[in-house]
């Protein structure tokens, strides 16, 4: 079921159009990457969902209802460019900002001694702001975007500033909020953090919708049907009896063994790959090509771009 | 609404919380009744006894002059040199010659200069002796001159009211008290508001406090929740400075020579007892005047007008917080923003001089120097002829700061998102008109 319906929303600029009819869902309990390229338009529809900034046409629907003030309090939010009051006492502040998401004192209280246990910033509570480091002033960020638990989870760049450690931790926090009922808007350049907790994704490049569905099911849509052989023996002859019917994409030697990256053509199998290369050479391993979010990333924008290229002249 | 009052209570609770609200809540008083006693004190009094040697070679003056306590004098009627006089243990020389019938002049050499109360004191001195000089040389009798002698105290009346003197002048003085409280508090605090909004800025907590409640809420939430700290530190400063003011006095103002010098400065001795003494009748002047200022009325307009004033102001200013990225870039706007109110201050001055006057009418009717200048009116009262001014004055005050917060909230919602642009009036307009 959808948790957030975007339809048709555009979003003009006096010199540029961040968003141009941008159309998308987003399934309940599902970690959802919105990507794009810098000055996408990913940072506008971030706005626009928590009515920081309308939308000149198209609407946003939670739950099957309208965008509207009640909203607020369903949503977490966690900016890019974040900060907090320098001066402020970390608990004083996390309990203000509970506050202005509806939650009463008491209730707030109750909730961020738990979370300050977890995330061990316990001993750090009267302390103020500004003597806390990057990383633990990032920790007390989260917990207040969640402490509310929210329905819907919108992180933009949840992992920059963190170190391996805190990055992890904080994965392993979002995979346990989807667990247990919230819908995660993730908004990131790290490939590598959609790769391993994104469940579906949408690629914004030039205020449109350039690519969209589950991860897995772009990975595999985008597999380049390569295969990638490792060996011992002679090449030259593999290469030969390759023909017309494989490419040799690129190859690597290390010691005796080489690998090589083959693209099958002309509706051909790892099996009749086998079967060529066994007359010439000692298989050790063979293994499909299966592209990275990066990989996808990096080709459909630059694809989309040379076509845009290529229309203007 | 509740999240207004939230915004509200933080923006009180840390700042009236601080070190600093706290050191500037007790050191002010302090300092203000701490210099205004020390100024007062320094002007008026010389503790260390003078003594004057009185070069008297004419003989006209000698021995009628009554010592004090501060100040006493010595005769010669031998011409005394400079290295004389520089050498002997007297502090001030003052010479008489035989002209000084004719043109009332005499000369005081000095080692350091003398207080303007010794100054007045001898000069005094000299006054009354050369009068019975005169009055000796024209065979005068003193009851004679003591009646003939005059100094004309001009009674002032409106010809509609003329059971009491009018002090119109006196009471602008006080009224002039209030709006220098009140000019002072807009700029020191609006720039407060300023400093915030950008503070929110800078920081980037504004994206998620606006992701939590309306940029107006929290805008509106700010600006007032810093004109509580101002009510708060002014009332702190009136009760403070009042009991400090009264401790000071208690110590300080016992100086019998500011006693002596305000009976003598006015009327011969002769005259001066057929009067009531002149501290009584200043006190009664100064009881007078609080009698007739409607304080009630006083306070409950300085609250408004503060408030009024200060919401007038603090929305600008806020707008310009949210515009800039940083302290640096707020001069273009801040310097146009406290014209008007500097403007005020100086009409506020004139206004004192000439009460009804046609600039202080106008000016205290305009939003944007009505906090001030109207102090100064509203301290005379209103007729019913005129208390038409009040009204219009209060009501375009309202719709002034109406007018203002929706300019600033405007400026406000786009400004607080916008980083790394160096915003000019051009952009605002824009912005203004963006928003419309």
């Amino acid at each position: 079921m959808s948790k957030l319906i975007i339809d048709s929303i555009s979003k003009h600029y006096r010199n540029h159009t961040a968003l141009n009819d941008v159309s998308f869902n987003v399934n309940s309990q599902r970690i959802f990457g919105l990507l794009g390229p810098n000055g996408a338009g990913k940072t506008t529809m971030i706005r626009i969902i928590n009515q920081i900034t309308a939308a000149d046409k198209g609407s946003v629907s939670i739950d099957g209802e309208l965008l509207n003030n009640k909203h607020i309090e369903n949503i977490g939010y966690l900016p890019e460019e974040r900060g907090l009051y320098k001066k402020m006492k970390v608990g004083e502040q996390a309990i203000y900002l509970a506050q202005l998401k509806g939650l009463s004192r008491a209730e707030a209280i109750k909730r961020l001694k738990y979370w300050f246990d977890k995330f061990e910033l316990s001993g750090w509570w009267d302390k103020k702001v500004e003597e806390l480091s990057k990383g633990m002033a990032q920790k007390v960020q989260f917990i207040t975007t969640v402490l509310h638990e929210p329905e819907l989870l919108i992180l933009d760049e949840p992992f920059s500033g963190f170190d391996p450690i805190n990055t992890n931790l904080i994965k392993k926090e979002i995979l346990e909020l989807r667990d247990k009922g919230t819908t995660v808007i993730l908004s990131t350049h790290n490939m590598n953090s959609v790769e391993e907790i994104c469940d579906d994704i949408v690629l914004i490049n030039n205020a449109k919708i350039v690519l969209e569905g589950e991860v897995s099911k772009l990975k595999d849509q985008f597999k380049p049907n390569q295969y990638e052989l490792a060996f011992r023996g002679n090449m030259i002859g593999f290469t030969n009896a390759m023909w017309t019917d494989y490419e040799l994409v690129e190859t690597f030697k290390h010691n005796d063994i080489t690998r090589a990256n083959i693209k099958l053509l002309n509706n051909k199998t790892l099996n009749d790959l086998l079967r060529i290369a066994l007359d010439h050479i000692e298989v050790i391993e063979a293994k499909e090509v299966i592209p990275s979010m990066n990989d996808i990333f990096i080709s459909v924008v630059e694809q989309k771009s040379e076509i845009t290229e290529l229309i203007s002249k | 609404m509740n999240k207004i009052l939230l915004i509200i209570k933080r923006e009180y609770l840390t700042r009236v919380k601080k070190k600093s609200f706290l050191i500037m809540t007790l050191l002010g008083p302090i300092l203000i009744a701490g210099f205004l006693s020390l100024a007062i004190y320094l002007g008026m009094s010389d503790s260390s006894i003078q003594n004057v040697v009185v070069v008297d070679q004419a003989k006209l003056v000698t021995k009628s002059f009554k010592n004090s306590d501060h100040v006493k004098f010595f005769y010669t009627n031998e011409f005394l040199s400079d290295s004389a006089f520089g050498e002997s243990p007297y502090n001030l020389m003052l010479i008489v010659n035989e002209y000084i019938v004719e043109n009332n002049k005499a000369h005081l050499y000095y080692k350091k200069y003398p207080s303007v109360n010794v100054q007045s004191y001898i000069s005094n001195q000299l006054d009354n002796s050369l009068e019975q000089i005169k009055l000796n040389m024209h065979d005068i009798d003193n009851d004679i001159y003591a009646e003939i002698r005059t100094a004309v105290t001009l009674g002032i009346f409106d010809y509609k009211d003329q059971e009491q003197e009018s002090r119109k002048v006196e009471l602008a003085g006080v009224g002039f008290f209030f709006a220098i409280v009140i000019y002072m508090f807009i700029l020191l605090y609006a720039v407060q508001v300023m400093r915030g909004v950008m503070e929110e800025k800078t920081n980037r907590i504004i994206e998620v406090l606006v992701s939590s409640v309306r940029p107006f809420q929290l805008m509106m939430g700010k600006i007032f929740g810093i004109a509580m700290v101002g009510l708060t530190q002014f009332l702190l400063w009136i009760v403070l400075t009042a009991s400090l003011m009264a401790v000071f006095q208690s110590i300080i103002f016992t100086d019998p020579l500011a006693g002596e010098i305000i009976a003598q400065q006015q009327i011969s001795p002769e005259l001066q007892k057929s009067l009531i003494s002149p501290e009584q009748s200043q006190a009664a002047e100064i009881l007078d005047l609080i009698d007739r200022i409607n304080f009630p009325l006083m306070i409950g307009m300085f609250l408004f007008y503060f408030l009024g004033g200060f919401l007038l102001y603090s929305a600008l200013f806020a707008a310009v917080g949210a515009a800039v990225d940083s302290e640096a870039d707020t001069q273009q706007f801040v310097i146009p923003l406290t014209i008007p109110l500097v403007f005020g201050f100086i009409i506020g001055e004139f206004a004192v001089i000439n009460p009804e006057g046609s600039s202080s009418m106008w000016f205290s009717i305009f939003p944007f120097t009505s906090p001030v200048v109207m102090m100064i009116r509203l301290a005379n009262g209103f007729t019913p002829d005129t208390v038409w001014q009040l009204y219009l004055s209060i009501v375009l005050l309202i719709l002034g700061f109406i007018f203002t917060t929706w300019i600033a909230a405007k400026i406000y919602k786009i400004g607080i998102l916008m980083h790394g642009k160096k915003v000019g009036y051009k952009e605002l307009w824009k912005w203004l008109r963006y928003g419309s």
